[in-house]
């Protein structure tokens, strides 16, 4: 009999986040979050929906704007027996807690000796897109880059948001999880129970062999389309997905270069030392063999993101900038 | 434990931090210590009297003028020196140093040298306890220039709106590093009267004293025990050198520096021992022990072995590795 297949196996990236951290904190009674507005009002993104309800309000707390209290807060927990899930609201917030994200997460461990564990998430909507501007619309992945001791996470699609929340949470370190803005509306397959992505796994999400991108959480839609339209003329483009940046997954990144022998990164983060700019290193040092062309990076302008989607468009990569550095890169 | 005992305890306790840190100052002299020191020579009855207020499972957060914190909580003076002078045997490995001693044993996590950043984290201690139903309390030192950074006023509000079991004792050493306190602070006393805007009651003790500290701190403890929430104690005290290593601390009149080494913690403690009767030759002995114990501990300290190479590379993840890359 034929009939109407309810897609019930489809699940948005907005509610992946909620469904990651539930899938956690029914299996580990330690995992509890807290954030600003993450509770009864489910997140401003609304992707704490549902938690509070199925949690209450010894698992979910709400926090006042308070973000050295919150990191700070979440990392005494950490060190205590606990496993918080902190939200900031917006990566750009981070700075008001970079103290703890640059001189206090990352270094305690090394700087005790190894006297103390700090199993912390750090959540937070990262990028532009929606039109918020400069205080609410950067891609600050870079930031977290520049710290040893911060594990990095940034996924693209609602499956990777669910495995690698898990793997998050699971970690004794710390991780930075970087949830994409302009992605939160996106669809994808909802994964099975027990699925776990493991932290540092790059993932080939499309096959070529002209060139490689590398991309990571928005930008490998935006690699994914440039690599549609260069097919059109005969172009073969390999899309990695990084998903992480801290373990950077260099080894897969490497082997395809070592196929295609030309690399452009695709990179939301401002252009002045991003982390396309350590792709690259490590690729021409250890792969400058493999190459027959210049490395190009496609990556947002160094100005501040302008809040007009035409201004905006000039700023950060698009389409046309990864097909037009492509195209140059298999022209040379 | 008769009231005699504990005190002598106590007095031998604050005799031992008083000699490790003029060991770390001749040291330093000596070439044998490098970076920096913050010692707390003055403030030991802060640290002792706290500290004798807590169940050894409490969480204790300091700074970076806290060896006499980390000794106060069962960290070894020869731990402490060693790792002071980059020995293998170091409290951490010599990976931290002078303003990171840590002592996790005993529930001291750490000394963090951005001052205030670990107000939040004793917070985050409390509401871990709370979590997981335990009736460990959380006890931050801090100095008094550390009521001026947000972190502090963060840390309050969070602990007063969760009702937390946290004790926030603020060591007023009437200096922020080289600037009177009251020169840049609209409050007569920096931690104390900032409580009562955070619904949290606040004392002002003599920091000086050590009984005295460690009643205002047992008060507090029993109040976060019971579920009453958060109290501030801000304990008045001096620092016998400056504020860092290369601190002369000139700017401080010779009048109150005078006044101030008059009432040496050592010498109340002594007192009030004489008072109760103890013979001074019984002090003389826990005196003697505690230069012998110093001695000691200086000793090994001095012939441990460097710091291991190989450590430069260790402890950055729960693994114990530090790889960054696949």
């Amino acid at each position: 009999m034929a009939g109407v297949t309810v897609p019930t196996d489809v699940i948005t990236y907005r509610a992946a986040v909620a469904e990651g951290i539930a899938r956690e904190m029914r299996r580990d009674a330690s995992v509890v979050c807290l954030g600003e507005d993450i509770g009864a009002a489910g997140g401003v993104f609304k992707t704490t929906a549902g938690l509070f309800e199925e949690f209450g309000p010894t698992r979910i707390w709400d926090t006042p704007i308070s973000e050295q209290a919150i990191v700070g807060a979440a990392m005494g927990a950490a060190m205590t027996g606990i496993r918080p899930v902190a939200e900031i609201m917006f990566s750009d917030f981070l700075a008001c807690c970079w103290d703890y994200l640059a001189n206090e997460i990352p270094k305690v461990r090394y700087m005790t000796g190894g006297q103390v564990t700090v199993p912390l998430v750090i959540r937070t909507a990262n990028g532009g897109g929606l039109g918020f501007g400069a205080q609410h619309s950067q891609a600050v992945e870079n930031w977290a880059l520049t710290i040893p001791g911060l594990k990095i996470v940034a996924p693209s699609s609602p499956a990777d948001v669910i495995g690698l929340m898990a793997s998050a949470i699971r970690s004794d370190d710390p991780v930075v999880f970087f949830e994409h803005k302009g992605l939160f509306a996106s669809k994808g397959p909802l994964p099975p129970a027990d699925h776990v992505v493991e932290l540092g796994r790059a993932s080939v999400v499309r096959e070529g062999d002209d060139v490689t991108l590398v991309a990571l959480a928005s930008t490998v839609h935006t690699a994914l389309a440039a690599a549609d339209e260069l097919a059109a003329s005969g172009i073969s483009a390999e899309v990695i997905d990084l998903r992480c940046l801290i373990p950077m997954d260099l080894t897969t990144v490497l082997a395809s270069v070592g196929k295609t022998s030309r690399l452009v990164t695709v990179e939301e983060n401002p252009h002045q030392a991003g982390w396309g700019a350590t792709v690259v290193s490590v690729v021409v040092d250890e792969g400058f063999e493999l190459l027959d062309a210049p490395v190009r990076r496609v990556a947002s302008a160094n100005v501040p993101l302008p809040f007009a989607d035409a201004l905006e468009d000039q700023v950060i990569p698009t389409t046309d900038k990864v097909v037009a550095a492509v195209r140059s890169v298999v022209n040379y | 434990m008769s009231e005699t005992t504990e005190l002598l305890d106590l007095y031998e306790r604050m005799a031992v931090i008083r000699r490790t840190e003029k060991a770390a100052y001749d040291l330093f002299l000596a070439g044998l210590v490098k970076g920096t020191t913050h010692l707390a020579s003055g403030h030991e009855a802060v640290a002792v009297g706290a500290s004798a207020a807590l169940r050894p499972d409490d969480y204790v957060f300091a700074t970076y003028r806290g060896h006499h914190h980390a000794l106060a909580r069962g960290a070894t003076p020869e731990a402490c020196l060693a790792e002071l002078m980059q020995k293998a045997t170091g409290l951490c490995k010599a990976k931290g140093g002078s303003m990171h001693l840590t002592y996790a044993a005993g529930n001291m996590l750490g000394s963090y040298a951005i001052v205030g950043a670990h107000l939040p984290m004793a917070v985050g201690a409390a509401w871990s306890a709370r979590l997981r139903g335990t009736e460990q309390v959380a006890l931050a030192f801090f100095g008094d220039g550390a009521t001026n950074i947000g972190a502090f006023h963060e840390a309050l509000n969070l602990a007063a709106v969760w009702k937390l079991p946290v004790i926030f004792v603020c060591e007023n050493n009437l200096y922020m590093e080289y600037t009177p306190i009251g020169a840049v602070t609209a409050a007569d006393h920096p931690a104390a009267d900032r409580a009562p805007a955070y619904r949290m009651p606040a004392q002002v003790v003599d920091g000086n004293d050590v009984v005295l500290v460690r009643e205002a701190v047992a008060t507090a403890v029993d109040r976060a025990r019971a579920g009453d929430g958060p109290t501030v104690i801000e304990a008045e005290t001096y620092r016998h050198y400056g504020h860092s290593r290369t601190d002369p601390a000139t700017y401080r009149p010779a009048e109150e520096v005078e006044r101030w080494m008059k009432h040496d913690p050592i010498d109340v403690a002594r007192a009030r021992l004489e008072a109760l009767g103890v013979a001074p030759d019984s002090i003389t002995v826990v005196d003697d022990r505690a230069t012998s114990t110093v001695a000691a501990a200086i000793a090994a300290a001095k012939a441990a072995p460097d710091a291991d190479v190989a450590e430069a590379f260790t402890d950055v993840w729960a693994d114990g590795g530090a790889q960054w890359r696949v």
